[in-house]
């Protein structure tokens, strides 16, 4: 114990009653901030899911003005401009870019001359064209030669003008215009996909759990009896009877993915009406529909706006997947899906075209999961620092 | 009587994005074998946060120990290893904790739980273990100890949790046992029979008990000493008698008198007004003062020392100033104390 | 229990019941017809083919054979291998896809498991970091993308595995490689936010109260606990590994399963592709089921009350 030290005196005048002018005990020492301003402000700390936001933001953009960028149409066929690589201004002085518009290979003979035939004889015969460079001398065996060829596509076609920043498909068309196209339908169906998932899915789950009872027992074995269902078996099947597009596959993603939707909400709805603020909402009189819009909304809307975020991203990845397995978006329209299938089966001879499609369908769906991880975070109380 | 466990001038800290918060500024007090020392406080007062320090259990890496010693048997073991503090817990120093809904194991049988520490610091073999587990289950109080044994903790009510949390505390004869609010979290004759038992099994096993509460009718049950914590330090400390009988500092007189008792229907009770005060800036001067109806000038300027009232009570407040001027305690809570005297007279003619 | 299970097992069989109803009537509106691709035929060859495939008669007789032929493992006649049933391919082309779906999800969960636990215990270290990008990027990547990488580098630039089709077990590594990557991504996340959770339980501290040792702690107390709420996202995760099989199987030209049913589509092999339907659902709902079970099994919490979602 201490015991008794004082070792400067205190002044004795100050040993009187001290006058208290407010008591600021009560007083509120942080800022108020209500829960919404808190999850925004700890959305924006967290810089993975800011950058993602930008870039969304960007992509969203290309996808509507990118296809208007130059003046090849979606469908602008044209066999003589088949299989170009990209080639985009300035970037195509930068050799290691592969945007110079060239096509790069390497080809095997028993001979040099060989090898070289070989080379001359894939490039379209365009023998002034192709630059050659020695890899391997040979020793006559099969094979044993090695070039490395390189064709300047753009000059054997007398098209040293023309700029294909993306490249061209098999039928000559734009890869920069189809890509931006089809990231467009790639996003729609993604963004009707979960709205129509939000609106039936909140409705559905919020009656269900707000009313409880028989609405909940009769609308529940509805929801079971649908998620007994494989949801990839409805999608196939719908897919294969209804006319491939846009429609189809939202119809068939939708048709039976509002449930999880519905699921959380009902859980979420049933746990914060038995709350006791709700409680004392009602004894306070309050209307059920105010005690929904007041009470309810906003302690469900979280879960609500992280579970829309989280269904984006694999409604990307369900038309990505249904298209490249042919059930989806089939050409001559374009979805990032159906250009990485078409890009597919060429792509050990033109690999650009499954690299752009392939690295944008990344970026977004990346992007979207990297959203959702921040807005988790955001609407955790535990996170708000 | 020796020294079990010495803290002198403990000052914990979390470190926050804000900054830093300090939970505990400087405290000192020791533990002497057998007894029961109770610390008291509002939530947030440090106390928690002492006993985590005691053990090394503050949530890491925000929660450090900033300066200060803690001498267990005259050794400091804020020096201590991972590795030797894992030695200590469950052997010399055990915890039970608040809220034994959350504080077992949900995956584990209750017997493994218990037994774990006995096959880690008295090398017992699985049978011998299970020999013993069985052995501490009744003397908890938990009938049919050998079925309960091999039952989950969702299987057992929420005083048998307790009672089993306390077994495990117990599993290896600690010397001190520390008991972090053990009743809060229970129904109140559920509360009274954990008390019982603690005080039970501290007769038979001699160990020394840290008993946190916020409770001062637990603590006129069971403490041999008092001491009571405000904002991370202690305000006052003495034996039982010298805390309920003599208080004198203005925030034990709060809380003796925000005790409702039964006789107390004619009179208000004696409500501290306000809140603690925020750890991250903690205020100049007394701490207290801003709550304190009796403050003094001198109150917001300059910390009180302990002053010494007698051999073994302490209390940090100006009141006690050779220059204070004379303030006795109010009505209520002198009425208050003069029930307790009475009320022990009561329970010793028991005796 | 075990009333649980047969309850479960007797709504399993009305919702496959429904499903094989539902396929067998879209198949019917649908044109196409064996005939499609041989209309060369005459009057009368035509006559013995739709004889052949029973479809002269009228839809509810087909309907009431389709179910009957069901009950006895029969899925009728491929339009496309003439004279080949249904069973027969889907026999056939089982194996591959059970090979690189069961190795795709021992190895895709363990490594998961795995990946979590590190990043939980070295949380905020460089070790976490790498394994949540890892983590981000298993589960955004579209296994399609993963798989074209993987063929393009491992097998087409450096050699190092068979660029596609199936024999020997090195045929195996690339596709399960490209399968088990999503699950284990999934695992990895789930694990190390579960295990962050538990660790910073109240149990885990009366666990360090008694003295318990850190790797006590890890694996005694924290990893059944993080691992059960794993077996939630089995599901999922399986049937991720179907429509994995799906495009995989395509990429690398593994005849299995997967690969089967996308070019039944092709060709429009009705009876195929509904038998394919049907077995994807059994499939999806024994998982299901099995899952359930596994649950109930190892949380201690379920086991009493009889199951139950």
């Amino acid at each position: 114990m201490a015991g008794q030290h004082q070792k400067n005196e205190p002044p004795k005048e100050l040993f009187v009653s001290h006058e208290r002018k407010e008591n600021t005990t009560e007083m509120i020492t942080k800022p108020s901030r209500s829960f919404f301003q808190d999850a925004r402000r700890t959305f924006f700390k967290n810089k993975m899911a800011v950058v993602s936001i930008i870039l969304m933001i960007i992509i969203i953009l290309m996808s509507i003005i990118g296809p208007y960028f130059n003046e090849y149409g979606m469908d602008g066929q044209d066999l003589s401009r088949a299989k170009m690589p990209p080639r985009v201004p300035v970037a195509e002085n930068i050799p290691f870019l592969g945007m110079d518009g060239t096509l790069q290979d390497e080809f095997k003979g028993s001979t040099v001359e060989e090898a070289t035939e070989n080379a001359v004889m894939r490039y379209d015969n365009a023998e002034d064209f192709v630059d050659i460079e020695v890899l391997s001398e040979g020793d006559g065996s099969t094979d044993s030669a090695e070039v490395s060829a390189t064709y300047n596509i753009y000059e054997a076609k007398e098209m040293t003008d023309d700029y294909f920043w993306l490249g061209t498909d098999q039928l000559g068309r734009d890869q920069w215009t189809r890509i931006w196209l089809g990231t467009r339908v790639s996003l729609i169906i993604a963004f009707v996909a979960a709205a129509i998932d939000l609106l039936i899915g909140v409705a559905y789950g919020g009656i269900s759990g707000y009313y409880g009872g028989r609405v909940d027992d009769v609308l529940q074995r509805i929801i079971e009896i649908l998620s007994g269902i494989p949801n990839l078996v409805v999608i196939f099947l719908l897919l294969i009877v209804l006319q491939p597009g846009i429609m189809s596959i939202v119809l068939a993603l939708t048709i039976t993915g509002w449930t999880g939707m519905a699921r959380i909400v009902r859980g979420e709805v049933l746990k914060q009406k038995n709350e006791e603020y709700v409680l004392a909402a009602r004894t306070l009189g309050q209307t059920n529909g105010k005690i929904i819009r007041k009470h309810l909304m906003p302690n469900i809307a979280g879960i609500i706006i992280i579970n829309t975020m989280f269904t984006i991203p694999s409604a990307i990845f369900f038309e990505a997947f249904l298209s490249f397995i042919g059930l989806g978006i089939v050409p001559p329209e374009a979805s990032l899906g159906a250009l990485i299938d078409a890009g597919f089966k060429v792509f050990r001879l033109y690999p650009y075209l499954v690299f752009y499609p392939a690295v944008l369908i990344s970026i977004i769906m990346i992007a979207f999961n990297l959203i959702g991880d921040g807005l988790r975070d955001a609407f955790d109380p535990r996170m708000h620092k | 009587m020796s020294k079990l466990l010495e803290v002198k001038d403990l000052r914990v800290s979390f470190k926050t994005y804000s900054g830093e918060v300090q939970a505990v500024r400087g405290i000192d007090f020791d533990l002497k074998k057998g007894e029961t020392l109770a610390i008291v406080g509002e939530s947030g007062s440090g106390k928690s946060v002492t006993t985590k320090a005691i053990t090394k259990l503050l949530p890491e890496p925000q929660g450090y120990i900033k300066t200060g010693e803690i001498l267990f048997e005259g050794q400091d073991i804020t020096k201590y290893s991972n590795k030797q503090m894992q030695k200590l817990r469950g052997r010399d120093i055990s915890t039970v904790f608040q809220d034994p809904m959350t504080s077992l194991n949900p995956t584990m049988k209750v017997g493994k739980q218990i037994a774990e520490g006995l096959i880690k610091h008295r090398k017992m073999s699985k049978a011998q273990a299970r020999e013993k587990t069985i052995e501490l289950l009744e003397l908890v109080g938990i009938p049919q100890a050998e079925k309960r044994l091999n039952q989950f903790p969702h299987q057992f009510s929420g005083g048998m949790r307790q009672r089993a949390v306390v077994a495990i505390a117990l599993a290896c004869n600690p010397k001190i046992l520390i008991a972090d609010e053990p009743t809060t979290a229970l129904d109140v004759t559920i509360q009274a029979q954990i008390l019982e038992l603690m005080k039970d099994i501290q007769r038979e096993m001699d160990s020394a008990i840290i008993f946190i509460t916020h409770d001062l009718g637990v603590v006129a049950n069971v403490a041999d000493r008092v001491a009571v914590m405000y904002a991370g330090k202690i305000v006052e400390v003495g034996t039982a008698d010298d805390i309920f009988y003599n208080p004198k500092h203005p925030y034990t007189w709060g809380l003796l008198g925000s005790m409702p008792t039964l006789d107390s229907d004619e009179e208000e009770l004696f409500a501290i007004p306000g809140s603690p005060p925020d750890m991250l800036n903690p205020p100049e001067g007394d701490a207290f003062a801003p709550r304190n109806r009796f403050a003094l000038e001198i109150d917001t300027q300059m910390e009180p020392p302990m002053f010494q009232v007698s051999d073994t009570h302490y209390a940090a407040t100006w009141l006690l100033h050779e220059y204070a001027p004379k303030i006795e305690p109010p009505e209520s809570v002198q009425r208050r104390m003069q029930g307790f005297a009475s009320m022990d007279d009561g329970k010793d003619g028991e005796a | 229990m075990l009333r649980y299970i047969l309850r479960r097992i007797f709504y399993m069989i009305i919702t496959l019941f429904i499903i094989a109803t539902v396929t067998f009537f879209l198949m019917k509106l649908l044109p196409g017809s064996p005939l499609s691709a041989e209309n060369k035929l005459s009057e009368s060859q035509r006559e013995v083919v739709l004889e052949k495939y029973g479809l002269n008669d009228p839809i509810p007789v087909q309907y009431v054979n389709y179910m009957t032929g069901l009950v006895r493992g029969d899925l009728g006649i491929s339009f496309h291998f003439d004279n080949t049933p249904v069973t027969d391919i889907l026999i056939n082309r089982m194996p591959p896809s059970m090979v690189l779906g069961g190795q795709a999800l021992i190895f895709g969960t363990i490594a998961g498991i795995l990946f979590g636990l590190i990043a939980a215990i070295y949380h905020n270290g460089w070790l976490d970091y790498t394994s949540t990008v890892i983590a981000v990027l298993g589960t955004s990547i579209p296994s399609f993308v993963f798989a074209g990488l993987l063929q393009w580098y491992l097998a087409n630039e450096w050699g190092l595995f068979p660029v596609a089709l199936w024999g020997t077990y090195a045929h195996t590594v690339l596709p399960t490689i490209a399968l088990a990557i999503f699950p284990m991504a999934t695992a990895a996340r789930f694990t190390r936010t579960e295990m962050l959770e538990v660790l910073g339980s109240d149990y885990i501290t009366t666990a360090r109260a008694k003295g318990v040792t850190e790797s006590g702690i890890i694996f005694k107390h924290g990893l059944r606990n993080s691992l059960i709420p794993l077996v939630t996202v089995m599901g999922p995760m399986a049937v991720s590994l179907m429509t994995g099989t799906l495009v995989i199987e395509k990429i690398f030209a593994v005849p299995g399963i997967g690969e089967q049913f996308v070019s039944s589509i092709e060709v429009l092999d009705y009876p195929t592709i509904m038998g394919t339907t049907l077995l994807f659902s059994v499939l999806f709902i024994v998982i299901l089921l099995v899952i359930d079970i596994l649950y109930g099994l190892i949380d201690p919490r379920i086991r009493l009350t009889g199951g139950g979602r």
